[in-house]
């Protein structure tokens, strides 16, 4: 083999590796970026939205859906407002959802990133059945809970009654007047934001929270043994049985196991 | 003003093409005009036709999301017109981040930062690469990574929908064209171009070149922003078949000699000419 044609050739792998090397070197940027820039969670979507994994897959951030909200509640994500790029958001203190019943922002979707049938009962839109977020309270800068009388946010919401809720109690510090607490119901609340919207503190004291965030998990130790429908919840549930060998030196022993440096 | 509308004719119709195609899509946002909705990303005509950009659906697909009817009728009408049209027609007579690099081209031109740089130490096969690798990533990752730092979303979603910081964006591309690389982002970069320059080898709309006529000036090649593809100026008469040719129509304005025009893809011939 001639000496140029061995010059040749390394000559093309080094091209080669550095190819290679330049691509892993991009791509590797390139996917920490997209995932660092793709994982937040506390962005609000229209109704029907797929979970966010899957919503940023299908998402093709065309903004018919902004185009579609009569209510210039839904915004597309700009570069500078830290959500996910051109994903379409709403901030329910600025414009929350006002749960039009024809749901004119799903259906345009054109990819499917807002499922109609997850909006839908029996095969009818019903924007009651959207689960956008749901309403979170802090009871220390709510002023019902303080005593003042405020039911802004049950008289704003969509489902009066229903998502939240008033409880009465007896204020002690008076000893003559009531508490009217709103307390929300999770599983009715459609995360519109309309009670966030309404809440007349500085800043708001009932605000919406993606579900994912805002909703802890039981899981599958703990059950309402008193309520038959929380007792199909484990139906498919397994167990492990773990086996710890038990000890074989005498109780003694074992307790005192491990103190003979201090004799 | 008849050789400024001889020497501009395309350039001026294809802002307007550019410019008017925002327009519409602005009017859609903000008066509610329904002629054309949505963004170049996915868009609907008249309200009824769907039209998706081919890309963000191979991404989508990529991702793992089950392709609706209507991201595929979409994505199908853009692929069809512009496998007729022309594959890079869209860059520029449509897309807004053309304007920004043209006018990059331009400073360079005007100013002499040519003269100082003459060597462009990058290859023009970089989008390929950037391509391909944007539908890997889609797939590992799980979503569409090129839609997610695409500055063309930015700036005509920006326009269409708000801004934000996507000014910065357009500066980048400005900077990175006018100091980094000539024709940076659209002769190099750009996986969009790439996807549109594949579909561009089977097009119908080609630029032809007469070397009869041909002086050998060479004008053409300085004001083109893919000077590979014009190979054959002065050296033979054959039509611009590669898919890089933006049919920006630059080349055609610029020759005196009217050695270059636009002409339908002769798909007889095509043998005898050695593509």
């Amino acid at each position: 083999m001639s000496e140029v044609e061995n010059n040749d050739r390394r000559e093309f792998i080094l091209e080669m590796a550095r190819n290679v090397g330049l691509a892993t070197l991009g791509g590797l940027m390139w996917s920490a970026y997209v995932d660092e820039v793709t994982a937040s969670t506390l962005v609000l979507r229209p109704p029907g939205a797929l979970k966010e994994k899957d919503f940023l897959r299908a998402c093709i951030k065309c903004g018919l859906c902004v185009e579609a909200c009569p209510y210039d509640t839904l915004m597309l994500a700009a570069p500078g407002d830290n959500k996910p790029m051109g994903t379409p958001y709403f901030v329910p203190r600025d414009m929350p959802c006002y749960m039009c019943t024809d749901i004119p922002c799903v259906p345009v979707c054109p990819t499917g990133a807002l499922d109609e049938s997850s909006v839908s009962k029996d095969g009818v839109l019903d924007i009651n059945t959207a689960d956008m977020g749901v309403a979170v309270i802090d009871d220390n800068s709510c002023i019902a809970f303080w005593g003042i009388q405020c039911d802004a946010c049950y008289r704003a919401c969509p489902l009066l009654g229903e998502a939240i809720v008033i409880e009465y109690a007896k204020n002690e510090r008076t000893g003559k007047h009531a508490f009217l607490k709103p307390v929300v119901v999770n599983d009715v609340c459609t995360g519109c934001g309309m009670c966030e919207k309404a809440c007349v503190t500085e800043k708001a004291a009932i605000f919406v929270l993606p579900r994912e965030t805002a909703e802890g998990r039981a899981g599958d130790y703990y059950i309402k043994g008193w309520d038959k429908n929380d007792e199909k919840r484990l139906e498919n549930a397994t167990s492990e049985i773990t086996t710890t060998e038990i000890s074989k030196e005498s109780a003694i022993d074992s307790l005192n196991d491990g103190l003979e440096d201090l004799y | 003003m008849q050789t400024v509308w001889n020497n501009y004719r395309y350039l001026i119709l294809r802002r307007f093409s550019q410019i008017s195609i925002l327009v519409l899509y602005f009017g859609a946002n903000v008066w509610g005009w329904n002629i054309l909705m949505g963004n170049l990303s996915s868009s609907l005509l008249f309200g009824i036709v769907p039209l998706s950009d081919p890309y963000a659906a191979l991404q989508i697909f990529a991702a793992g999301a089950v392709l609706t009817a209507d991201l595929l009728i979409g994505a199908g009408i853009i692929t069809l017109f512009y496998l007729t049209v022309g594959g890079r027609a869209f860059c520029s007579w449509v897309c807004p981040i053309n304007i920004i690099t043209d006018f990059s081209a331009f400073v360079r031109r005007t100013l002499g930062f040519d003269s100082i740089q003459k060597r462009q130490p990058s290859s023009r096969n970089i989008r390929y690469w950037v391509f391909v690798m944007s539908l890997i990533i889609s797939f590992i990752l799980g979503i569409t990574a090129f839609e997610f730092i695409s500055p063309i979303s930015m700036v005509h979603r920006g326009l269409v929908f708000g801004l934000g910081l996507g000014w910065a964006a357009m500066l980048i591309i400005f900077l990175f064209d006018l100091f980094v690389l000539k024709n940076g982002w659209c002769g190099h970069i750009c996986p969009l171009g790439a996807f549109y320059s594949i579909l561009g080898k089977f097009s119908l709309i080609k630029v032809q070149h007469d070397a009869e006529k041909c002086t050998g000036c060479m004008e053409c090649k300085v004001i083109c922003p893919e000077k590979q593809v014009l190979f054959m100026v002065d050296k033979e008469s054959l039509p611009v078949l590669s898919g890089e040719c933006t049919l920006c129509a630059r080349c055609i304005e610029t020759c005196n000699e009217e050695a270059l025009y636009f002409s339908i893809r002769n798909f007889r011939n095509l043998k005898n000419i050695g593509e």
